[in-house]
Parts: structure tokens; sequence; C-alpha cells
């Protein structure tokens, strides 16, 4: 007769020090492996070269910069305007966050960021916050995927699919949607978006509850999750991380909260942070932001001035000729409105000399630009502060120690993009 | 105490070492005039204005001036929410300053991002390698002087000494040539 029988599984952080322990000294020399740059749970084209003693990394030297397209040489050789496509490419997770960057740091060197229109504001926020939960629900799908629990990808990639929908109907791109325009946004969102919005909200909800139920205490994820590459709170300062990386080492430090833009002023929501700064931390914090971002979205789709169909024609451009485009009517009928779009358009708004520094809460950190102008309508330097490459850059001090196995599940709680990480 | 306090007390403590804080968009720079003493006044920072966070570190080729580089550090406190840019200047004879890998560690990447793209070293870094461009790229791209279509190179293995793999190939369309029916290798006639 079968009787219930007890067995012993030692946490992940006890079966480490046994590997280590049990190794001989004297086996021999190391072995370099070469990860990537094309392996598939490296997420893009990031390259490791891990030094090994048996299955225990010794060293870690992480190689990027594959994806590398000389993003900020090329901001030097067009206008304000004109580098807002190219911002979509940065996290091609979350280009909709990017956008909102990249455009409040150019009105920020304007001097125009606190005179945006509230309804543009309260648009940009909605869409940061679909690309923080699009980007999420990527990283949450791959790093699952990568630890052997296929069925959420699966489940994350439906929803996502709702939020390229959604990205469609306002921008008219699901991928590259350069929706932003600096001084507001390339048109209103159409009138059933809001009603588009709360339906999507509903339905995700279902999913995410999904999600939690196949993970949160899902024995093999947790096991493969908790104690490893704990990241100390002095460490993540330390090493500049930022975002989720930064909240799970329990860090209560979240830009939207401590140097609020836009509207988040205006908006309920919880920072949520971690407590021992491990990789299940980190996966918590991720789906605790997924479900503010709901919140915050539910608070837009209501509070937004003007409502969802706009009836009393709030504006959702700065009301300046000499920064957004002039409407088309204006241009064919009125001498001043012909002039601005044409010196718009050949020449780009003129930005004082000055250099200032932006930093944007993206789904992956703190995407900043820092901009130096000389006056004019091009940069004289755009310095891309890419969370990707400055939260790997702690790679090779986390992993000595894991092992082997222990790569797809540190790279996936690191959470990166390769595209932002090289530019 | 406000960022324009924390930028007080440094040039207090540094005096003629650090100019007048500025102000722009609401953010205040300082100047160090002597690139030598970034290290002790980075220290300062941290371990007495609290500035822990170090955001970003870029650089800057004003070509044509004399000095020809600006690096820019830009601090935060996340206690207290300050934040602080520092701004250093480099002549092109020396190219050189030191790092400030004691104080905070991610400026490792950072000063490796800045040695591949503007060429400027710094000294006491202890693994000052390019990071995006390939080990042994001649150039470095972002300065000035770079143009923005590349350079061809006479070493053999980098930067546009060869034509790139697609050129001539099935899926490259050049004017005057053949259709791309009939540049589709499947049909292609060897005997022709």
């Amino acid at each position: 007769m079968a009787t219930v029988q007890d067995i012993e599984v030692p946490d992940s952080a006890a079966r480490h020090a046994l590997a280590v322990d049990e190794l001989p000294d004297a086996v021999g020399d190391k072995m370099v492996l070469n990860m990537g740059p094309s392996h598939p749970a490296t997420h893009g084209v990031l390259r490791i070269l891990l030094e090994l003693d048996g299955e225990v990394i010794t060293k870690a030297d992480p190689d990027v910069g594959y994806l590398h397209r000389g993003d900020e040489k090329i901001a030097e050789n067009m206008t304000y305007t004109q580098f807002i496509p190219y911002t979509d490419r940065l996290d091609y997770l979350a280009p909709l966050a990017n956008n909102v960057a990249y455009a409040l740091a150019v009105e920020k060197a304007l001097g125009i960021h606190d005179k945006l229109p509230p309804r543009c504001q309260y648009i940009r926020v909605m869409c940061a916050e679909l690309a923080r939960i699009s980007a999420h629900l990527l990283g949450l799908g791959a790093f699952a995927m990568d630890v052997g629990a296929v069925t959420v990808f699966l489940l994350t990639f439906t929803e996502r699919e709702k939020i390229y929908n959604l990205a469609e109907a306002a921008s008219g791109a699901r991928l590259t949607t350069t929706y932003t325009r600096i001084g507001g946004v390339m048109r209103d969102i159409p009138p059933n978006w809001c009603d588009q919005v709360r339906q999507f909200l509903k339905e995700f909800a279902v999913a995410l509850a999904e999600v939690e139920v196949l993970l949160t205490r899902n024995r093999i994820w947790v096991d493969r999750l908790r104690d490893l590459a704990i990241i100390s709170k002095e460490m993540a300062i330390d090493y500049g991380l930022s975002g989720p990386n930064l909240r799970g080492s329990g860090i209560e430090w979240d830009l939207r909260k401590n140097q609020p833009y836009l509207c988040y002023k205006d908006l309920q929501f919880d920072i949520p942070t971690g407590s021992v700064g491990d990789c299940y931390d980190r996966y918590l914090v991720r789906m605790e932001e997924m479900r503010q971002s709901m919140r915050i979205l539910e608070q837009c789709v209501n509070k937004i001035p003007g409502g969802a169909e706009n009836k009393s024609k709030e504006p959702v451009n700065v009301a300046d000729g000499k920064i957004t485009l002039p409407p088309k009517q204006g241009v064919m009928t009125k001498m001043e409105e012909l002039i601005h779009q044409f010196m718009l358009v050949t020449e780009g708004m003129n930005v004082p000399p000055g250099e200032v520094y932006f930093g944007h809460e993206n789904p992956k950190g703190e995407l900043g630009f820092y901009i130096c102008s000389k006056g004019g309508g091009v940069p004289y330097r755009l310095k891309i502060r890419s969370p990707s490459f400055i939260n790997l850059s702690i790679l090779g001090e986390l992993m000595p120690g894991a092992m082997v196995s222990d790569v797809p599940v540190i790279l996936g709680s690191i959470d990166f993009v390769m595209g932002e990480s090289d530019r | 105490m406000t960022s324009l306090e924390t930028a007080q007390k440094l040039k207090a403590k540094f005096g003629d070492l650090i100019s007048e804080p500025t102000e722009f968009r609401g953010e205040i720079s300082v100047k160090i005039s002597d690139a030598e003493q970034i290290v002790a006044v980075c220290e300062f920072c941290k371990k007495q204005l609290g500035f822990d966070y170090l955001v970003d570190v870029s650089s800057l080729d004003n070509y044509g001036d004399d000095p020809r580089w600006t690096v820019v550090y830009e601090l935060r406190g996340l206690e207290s929410g300050c934040e602080l840019r520092l701004k250093t200047d480099v002549s092109e004879e020396k190219s050189e300053l030191p790092s400030v890998i004691g104080v905070w560690r991610t400026v490792n990447w950072h000063e490796r991002e800045i040695y591949d793209m503007m060429g400027i070293r710094f000294r006491g870094h202890p693994d000052l390698r390019r990071i995006l461009m390939w080990e042994g790229y001649p150039y470095f791209p972002l300065r000035k002087d770079f143009p923005l279509a590349g350079k061809p190179s006479d070493i053999p293995g980098v930067a546009f000494s060869k034509p790139a793999p697609l050129e001539g190939g099935p899926f490259v369309t050049v004017s005057g040539a053949k259709s791309a029916t009939a540049r589709e290798p499947r049909i292609r006639n060897p005997e022709e």
C-alpha cells in the first residue's frame, strides 16, 4: 500500500553551498563557456563569457554592443522631431513609453514641460502605463518560459496582442508607434479608445490572476527563484540600478512619485518594493507594478479631461506655432501658420542653449535623456541613459557562485532589452 | 537641503576649484576647474552631501574649442532627492582624467563607453576596454570630426574595409541590373 512519504529538498542557496563544498580543489583547470550572442535565453544579442568550475560559475563577463546602431551620433544629425522614430527602437517592447520620455526631455529643454495641456498629459500617462504592462508581460512570459513554464508565455502574449491593438488604434502603428510629438501627441485618441482600454483591463485582470495562480506559489518556480542572485540595497545603489530591479532590493524610489511629471501627482498608486532582493522579489515587484498600472489606467479613463470623446474640444498640443504644427486648415488659408509649418518642418523648433537631463520611469528602469543644445533645431549632444545597459553591468558581480542552469533565471529576473542597452 | 544648497556647500569646501552654481530649468550645474581633483570632489559629494546614486556620465566634444572634452556627471541623493551636475574639462593633448570607480561602481561601464565613443581615458579604471564597438576598431565614432557615414579602414577585418555581405547579392537592388525574378538564385541558369 502506498503511503505519503516526506522527502527533503534543500533550498537553492543550500544547494549552491553544497555544490561548491563538494568540488574537489584539485579537479583541474576551469572551463570557459561562451553563451550568446545568439542564445534563446539571452533575449537578443547579449554575449556572456562564463568561467566555470564544474557547474558553478566563477567569473562572468558580459559583452554588449552587438546591436549598436549609433543612435546618439544619429541624433546629432537631425532635428528633435526627426529623432522620435529612433526612440521606438530603443526599448522595442515599450515604444510608447520611450516616445513619452523623449518628448518630455525635449520639452524640458524648451521650458514647456509644465505647460502641457491636461488632456495630453493623461493620454501620455495612459500610453506609458500600457507600455509598462506590455513590457512586463513579455519579460515575464519569456522569463517563465526559460524556467520551464511555457503556458505563461501563451497567456501573456494573448494580452500583449490587445495592447498592440490599442497602440494601433491610437497611433496607427503597432510597434513603431512614434505617437508623441514635441509639445503634444500626433493626434487625439479615437472616441471609443477609452472603452477599449476598459474592456482590456477587464480581460487583463483575469489573465493576470491566471498567471499568478500558475507561478507565485508554484513549487518549482519558487525554488528556482528564491535566494538566487540577491542584490543588497547598497549594491543596488552602488551599481545605479533602476526600476523594478532597484525596488526589488527594497528601495522605494520611483520617478513617478519622487519627481512627479505629467499628471502622476493626481493619480493614486503604490510603489511595490521587495524585501530580500532576490529573483523572486523582482518577479513579485513586476507583478504588483502591473496591477498598479491597471489602477492608474482605470483612473485615467475616468478622469481624462474632455471625456472619452472630447466633446469640449480640449487641446492635445501646446498652442505655440513655434513648437507644434498648426492645424492644416490654417496652413492652407493663413500666412503665419504657413510660415510656422514651413519653419518647423525644415529647421525644427528653436531649443535655447543650455543642458538638461530628464529621467522617465520606463518599464525597465530610468530612461534618461541628457540634451546639450547650442541653440537651433538640432541637438549638439544627446546622451541616452539606458536602464538596461546599467542594469546589465551588475551581472559580473551577480553571477559568480550561481550555477549554469541559473543563468536564464538571473537574466530573466534582470529583464533587459538589448536594443536599449546597445543604442 | 536643496540642490542649490548642496552646490554651495561644495563650493565652500573646495573654494576656487568649484565654479559658481548655475541653474537652468531647475537643474544645478557646477564646473570643476581641475579634472585631476574629480575623485576628491565626488568622494565629498557622496560621503558628506549624500549623493549616493550616480545617474549618468556623459561626454561632450567641444570640437574647435580648447579644452576639447567635457565630462558630465549626474548625481542624485536617493534620501534627499537632490540632484547635482558636475562638469569638468579635459584637454585634447591629455585626454585623460582619474576614474571615480572607487566612489560608485556603476561608473565602470559608463567610463568604458566614454573611452569607446570619445577616446577619453580614465586613469585607474581596472578594465578600460571598448564596450559597444569591437576590440581593434580604430576610431572614436562620437567625435565631431568622425563622419556620420563612417570611415574606411586599412586594417583588415574592421570598419568597412570589405563590402557588406549583401552587396551584389540576390536581395539587393542596383539600378540598371536584372529584375528581382531574374536574380532569384533558384531560377538562375548555371550555363548562362
